[in-house]
């Protein structure tokens, strides 16, 4: 990684709004310590314990430190850890303004309690922009608790007292303490106004900006329980569920009385289900003594479906509708600048070109599960879950029992991309609990799990564009056809009026026609992202060939020399400058248009704006005579505002990134037959291996904005920018996902 | 009928179903957590443990096949977690969310425990069998080389280094 300097950093010019009120407070511990919670709302009554040491008599708390006698700094971490590094990073940033060494701190996790917590959720690239602020801040009113406390002992004023290394001094007069022995006193002072706190200038960070290795690393190179998967609990058995492969079926009849009676099987029974395709869904559960005695059982089940509409669905039928929907004449118009039909008379070039892309899974590598055990009503959950109040909501509303009766712990989460914002699999383990009266651990297959995810939804964009005689972009139409019913589409399946490039072009317009879906859908890392700039940036691809441009000083020119875009009443915001100055940093780094490349060879360009985040990549293929395809290299130029928070993690997660895209690109495809999913495991949904994976060069552009997230934004702009590369290599053009339909495929 | 096997030095006994992968067996007999599940057809390698030194894959290897072997997990592979693929790991950063690190490094240790200086190719052929849903491929390989390192005695590190804790 490298950080580009020649961009002048300061202070942030806005902080993250805060839409809820905080203020801090501190109890003191029972063992001696300080105990500081932020709240996020004026407590409610509610109890509630952390650890065995510490209890709390109020709640709405959304972080904790806690600093013991002998000056270990405990922090809880809040939200859920899916291999972003959120154990990590938010307790960086309470460690740093309480002035800690990062070997002072022990990171504890926290339950699922969105009363004591506020929001606990991974998703959307969140996590930095509402926490970057409000972590740091609980951080510095530890800190100054702690100076108070030395300043009283000894009779200075707290503003002639500094800290560092978790130690409070007084230069004048030659005193120190450490934090451990202020801790008590400190705990007996009021908290301060958290909008009082000063927070350190960025050029005096210690921790924020370096390079900190993931808390867990210990155990998870040493094989520690830590996941869903790893969890046990005493006197539990195990559970298969077979869910019906047409989406939607419910159970006509089945061979429960011959699965009973097989080896280990405790009780096999038909899980009823509810009508919504996010509730519970329906089927045959076993629950057995071991997984792999329920797993074998399952094997000789016998069930019957019953008929259900969505058997007439496939992934044909949809694109054959597609091309009808465009036959017929658009919908709905999402979006209309400028004379468009006047535009596209007037053009020099005009290029016409259907664009889509297939049904996606999640394939986290663990696979869906979770544990449940239900006694006297209450029901206590162990779930690796990225949306764990959501999760616990649902269990309420299909048992029927308050959720005050539920516990949730979060476990750590074995990849979640999206695919854990849902709680299918912990509404099932609930119900199966509850029916089988032993806890159960439930497990899926990767079968299972490939078969019964909320997809990617597939799409299909009818695109057209015009340049004039001097290659200046003047119109553009795209008739995006989705899934949905009338103007509502379904989950992940929207694209925003505002989508790239919308207001860029004089004469624009975007349509939409929607079709019936019976798949279940959902978000999968950079939702929808993921899929339009694969269309965006291919196709302007096409029309900066077709200008005879230089694609990336066509983006450039697209872009010209304007700055922050919006929307009627400030939405939707999109700052020209800042993509400019990625595009711009991206071409310099990769050597944009320096170097003479074989044949066969060639570079592409994309950008993307999502999540907040500016990102603009470069990638370098190589594809040969028989379609195998060999990426070199891919550049990578991110901007996501003022500060990098833990540079190994950042760069991790644009990696990570980039490799899944170029995984989507390359060979992934679900397709829809009889209404049920062809895929079933990794050797026909195949993961980039590590002789594909190409290096990722990642750069930084730090500017005067807000810190933002990276888990989503880099990954859209890899897509088309393999595609156009590959175009480049071959001329070529891929007008639709997988690559592996056109006859490409990894060289090794 | 019983199988008896060697477990990280320890002989071990079970009373199951002899098509039982070792892998179930490890997990929910012997409670050893480590090798992971991922998709029970040997495509993924997240089960990889060593059996006889040899790297094998536990989701599709009946607890028959390993009667009077030597079965190598990665709770095993050092006493105290300072094999030096486990000390590359933790310096080079690699887990994202870790699944299949279990799996990674038993795939590279048995790859260590036979050629102290691997190349690239080698890094490549011994890694290509084990799936990382996060992608975390550049650390893997820098990490195999670094754990070469450290096991050769030289501290230069090929590329930036962590603050762990």
């Amino acid at each position: 990684m490298t950080i580009d300097t020649t961009t002048p950093t300061g202070t942030p010019r806005a902080e993250p709004a805060l839409d809820r009120r905080s203020f801090l407070r501190a109890t003191a511990l029972a063992g001696g310590g300080l105990l500081l919670a932020s709240y996020l709302e004026p407590a409610a009554a509610h109890a509630a314990s952390w650890g065995a040491e510490a209890s709390l008599a109020d709640a709405s708390l959304n972080a904790f430190v806690r600093i013991a006698p002998d000056g270990i700094v405990t922090i809880m971490s809040k939200n859920p850890e899916i291999g972003q590094g959120m154990r990590t990073m938010l307790p960086m940033l309470i460690a740093e303004e309480l002035d800690v060494d990062w070997a002072q701190v022990r990171v504890d996790v926290a339950d699922s309690d969105p009363a004591k917590y506020g929001s606990q959720f991974a998703g959307g690239s969140t996590a930095t922009p509402t926490h970057y602020d409000p972590q740091r801040r609980v951080g510095a009113a530890a800190r100054q608790m702690l100076v108070a406390a030395a300043a009283a002992e000894w009779g200075v004023p707290a503003s002639e007292c500094t800290t560092a290394s978790g130690v409070v001094h007084h230069r004048a007069s030659g005193r120190s303490r450490p934090y451990g022995e202020l801790a008590t006193r400190a705990a007996s002072l009021p908290a301060p106004d958290p909008k009082t706190l000063a927070l350190k200038e960025p050029k005096d960070f210690r921790i924020i900006g370096q390079r900190i290795a993931g808390v867990d690393n210990a155990k998870l190179v040493t094989g520690k329980p830590l996941f869903g998967i790893d969890v046990t609990v005493p006197g539990m058995k195990y559970a298969v569920h077979e869910k019906a492969p047409v989406f939607g079926a419910k159970v006509k009849s089945a061979n429960l009385d011959a699965v009973r009676r097989l080896p280990g099987v405790h009780e096999a029974f038909v899980v009823e289900g509810t009508a919504e395709l996010t509730g519970l869904v329906g089927g045959v559960a076993i629950v057995a003594d071991s997984w792999w005695l329920a797993r074998k059982a399952r094997e000789a089940l016998r069930v019957v479906w019953e008929e259900h509409p969505t058997a007439s669905q496939s992934s044909a039928g949809f694109a054959a509708r597609a091309t009808a929907l465009q036959r017929d004449g658009a919908q709905h118009t999402l979006r209309k600048d400028g004379d468009v039909d006047a535009a596209f008379a007037a053009a020099a070039q005009v290029v016409e070109a259907r664009y889509e892309y297939p049904f996606l899974a999640h394939a986290t590598l663990e696979p869906q599960n979770c544990t449940a055990r239900f006694e006297n009503g209450k029901l206590e959950l162990w779930a690796p879950s990225q949306n764990p109040h959501a999760g616990r909501q649902l269990c309420a509303r299909t048992l029927g029992i308050p959720e005050s009766d539920i516990v949730v712990h979060m476990t750590r989460v074995g990849g979640g991309f999206g695919r854990r914002l849902m709680n299918d699999y912990m509404v099932e383990a609930a119900w199966i609990a509850r029916e089988a009266g032993v806890p159960v651990k439930l497990l899926w297959t990767r079968e299972d799990d490939i078969r019964h995810d909320f997809y990617r939804a597939a799409g299909f964009h009818f695109l057209k564009g015009a340049v004039d005689a001097q290659g200046t972009l003047t119109a553009w139409r795209d008739h995006f056809v989705t899934f949905g019913e009338g103007e509502r589409t379904v989950a992940g399946a929207g694209m925003s009026p505002a989508e790239f490039p919308a207001r860029f072009v004089p004469a624009f317009q975007y349509d939409m026609s929607t079709m019936p879906l019976g798949v279940p859908t959902g978000f999968l890392r950079a939702p929808g992202s993921n899929a339009i700039a694969f269309v965006m940036h291919s196709f302007l691809d096409e029309l900066a060939h077709a200008a005879k441009q230089d694609p990336v000083q066509f983006r450039l020119a697209l872009l010209g020399d304007r700055g922050l875009v919006t929307d009627a009443e400030g939405r939707s915001p999109f700052d020209a400058a800042r993509m400019r100055g990625v595009l711009e940093l991206v071409a310099q780094k990769s050597g944009w248009g320096t170097r003479s490349l074989a044949k066969g060879r060639g570079m592409g360009v994309a950008f993307h704006f999502s999540h907040r985040g500016y990102f603009a990549e470069v990638v370098e293929a190589s594809v040969s005579g028989a379609g195998a395809v060999t990426v070199h290299k891919v550049w990578v130029a991110g901007d996501v505002g003022s500060q990098i928070i833990n540079p190994s993690g950042a760069d991790q997660q644009v990696q990570g990134s980039v490799l899944d895209g170029l995984s989507e690109a390359m060979a992934q495809e679900i397709t829809i037959a009889g209404g049920k999913v062809t895929q079933s495991n990794f050797h026909d949904f195949p993961l980039i291996r590590l002789k594909q994976a190409p290096e990722v060069e990642v750069h930084w552009r730090l500017t005067d904005n807000a810190p933002t997230g990276i888990g989503e934004p880099a990954l859209p702009p890899v897509i088309p920018a393999l595609c156009n590369a590959i175009f480049a290599a071959t001329g070529r053009r891929v007008r639709s996902l997988p690559l592996s339909k056109h006859g490409f495929r990894w060289a090794v | 009928m019983p199988v008896t096997f060697r477990v990280n030095g320890t002989s071990r006994t079970v009373d199951v179903p002899n098509d039982m992968p070792l892998l179930w067996v490890l997990r929910d007999v012997l409670d050893l957590k480590g090798a992971k599940f991922g998709c029970g057809i040997g495509q993924c390698g997240a089960c990889t443990v060593h059996v006889g030194g040899v790297p094998m894959r536990s989701c599709s290897l009946p607890v028959v096949a390993v009667q009077g072997k030597a079965v190598t997990t990665i709770e095993g592979l050092s006493p105290d977690g300072s094999h030096p693929l486990q000390r590359a790991w933790d310096e080079l950063d690699v887990p994202q969310c870790g699944y299949c690190q279990a799996g990674q490094i038993m795939s590279a240790a048995a790859l260590l425990a036979k050629t102290t200086r691997p190349t690239d190719a080698q890094v490549d052929e011994a890694m290509n069998g084990n799936l990382c849903r996060c992608a975390t491929y550049g650390r893997i390989r820098q990490a195999v080389h670094r754990a070469a390192e450290l096991s050769r005695g030289t501290t230069a590190a090929g590329a930036p280094r962590t603050t762990g804790r």
